[in-house]
C-alpha cells in the first residue's frame, strides 16, 4: 500500500521555521550587539 | 587583509555594511521565498514538497559555508595570528549552527512526504548531524577558552581546522555512497550555466542563496561587533579598576 502524503503542511512548517526562525536570531543578535555597544559606550564616559 | 588588523577601521566598516547586508539579504530571500511558494512550478515527481528546496539549500549552504569561513578564520589566527581572526570564527559559529539545524529540521519535513520517512542514517544526512555536533563542541570550546582568562587559546583555532575534514565528506557523501537524497543541486556546473535543474527552479533557488547568504554576512558582522564591544569595556573597566 503507498501513502499520499498532503505536502502543503510540511511545506508551510518548513517556510515558518525558516523564516521565524532567522527573524528571531537577526533580532536576538541585533540587541546583544546594541546592548553591548552601549555598554561600551557607558564606559567611556564613566 | 592586514589593513583590518586595527579593530577601529573594522568597526568602521561593519558600522555601515551590517544593516544594509541585513536589509539586502532580508528583502532577497523573502522575495525568492515568496516566488517559491506561490510563482514556481510543482515538480513533476514530488509535486509541492519541492517548494521546501528554496529554505532547504540555503541552510544547507549556509551550514557548511559557516564551517568553512570558522576554518579560514581559524587557519588565518594561526599562521598570521590576526586579530580578528579568532573574533571572526567565534561570530560565524552561532549563525552556523543554526542554519545546520535548520537544513536537518527542513529536510527531515521534505523527507516524510518524498520519501515516506522522516530520517534515514545515510551518508549525507548523517554527515551533516556531525556538523551540527561539531558546531556544539567549538561554540562550548570557544565559550570556555574566553572564560579561562589565561588569554587568546588557540585550541577552538586547532578544532576549527579539524572540523573542516567533514566538508568535503558532506558535499560528496552523495557520490561516494548509496543514498535516497539527491545530488547536489548546486555546484560547479551552475557556474558553468550547465545546471541539470531547469531554469523555472534555479532562479529562486539562486536568488533565495544569495539573500541568506547576505543575511548570514550581516548576522557575522553584528555577532563580530557585539564581541568587540564586550571585549573593549572589559577592557576599560579593567584599567580604571587598576587606577582606581
Amino acid at each position: 500500500m503507498t501513502e499520499t502524503l498532503d505536502p502543503w503542511p510540511f511545506v508551510a512548517a518548513a517556510y515558518a521555521l525558516g523564516v521565524l526562525g532567522t527573524a528571531l536570531l537577526t533580532g536576538w543578535i541585533w540587541t546583544q550587539m546594541r546592548r553591548a555597544e552601549a555598554r561600551r559606550e557607558s564606559t567611556r564616559s564613566r | 587583509m592586514h589593513g583590518f588588523a586595527n579593530p577601529a577601521r573594522f568597526l568602521r566598516l561593519a558600522r555601515w555594511l551590517t544593516p544594509w547586508l541585513l536589509l539586502s539579504g532580508a528583502v532577497l530571500a523573502l522575495g525568492a521565498l515568496a516566488w517559491g511558494l506561490w510563482f514556481a512550478p510543482a515538480d513533476r515527481l514530488q509535486g509541492d514538497s519541492v517548494r521546501i528546496l528554496y529554505i532547504h539549500v540555503p541552510a544547507a549552504w549556509l551550514g557548511m559555508g559557516g564551517w568553512s569561513a570558522i576554518a579560514v578564520a581559524s587557519f588565518t589566527e594561526i599562521v598570521w595570528r590576526h586579530p580578528l581572526a579568532a573574533i571572526a570564527a567565534r561570530a560565524a559559529a552561532l549563525p552556523g549552527a543554526f542554519y545546520t539545524a535548520l537544513c536537518l529540521i527542513t529536510g527531515s519535513l521534505w523527507g516524510r512526504p518524498a520519501w515516506g520517512t522522516w530520517w534515514v542514517w545515510d551518508g549525507r544526512l548523517t554527515s551533516m548531524l556531525v556538523l551540527l555536533f561539531l558546531y556544539m563542541g567549538y561554540i562550548a570550546l570557544a565559550d570556555a577558552a574566553d572564560r579561562d582568562g589565561t588569554g587568546p587559546s588557540r585550541i577552538p583555532a586547532v578544532f576549527g581546522l579539524v572540523g573542516a575534514v567533514n566538508i568535503p565528506v558532506i558535499h560528496y557523501s552523495v557520490l561516494w555512497w548509496n543514498s535516497l537524497h539527491q545530488p547536489p543541486s548546486l555546484g560547479m556546473a551552475t557556474l558553468a550555466g550547465k545546471s541539470p535543474m531547469a531554469p523555472a527552479f534555479l532562479w529562486p533557488l539562486l536568488i533565495a542563496t544569495l539573500g541568506f547568504s547576505a543575511l548570514f554576512g550581516g548576522l557575522v558582522l553584528a555577532r563580530m561587533r557585539t564581541i568587540l564591544a564586550r571585549a573593549q569595556a572589559e577592557a576599560r573597566l579593567r584599567r580604571k579598576a587598576a587606577t582606581a
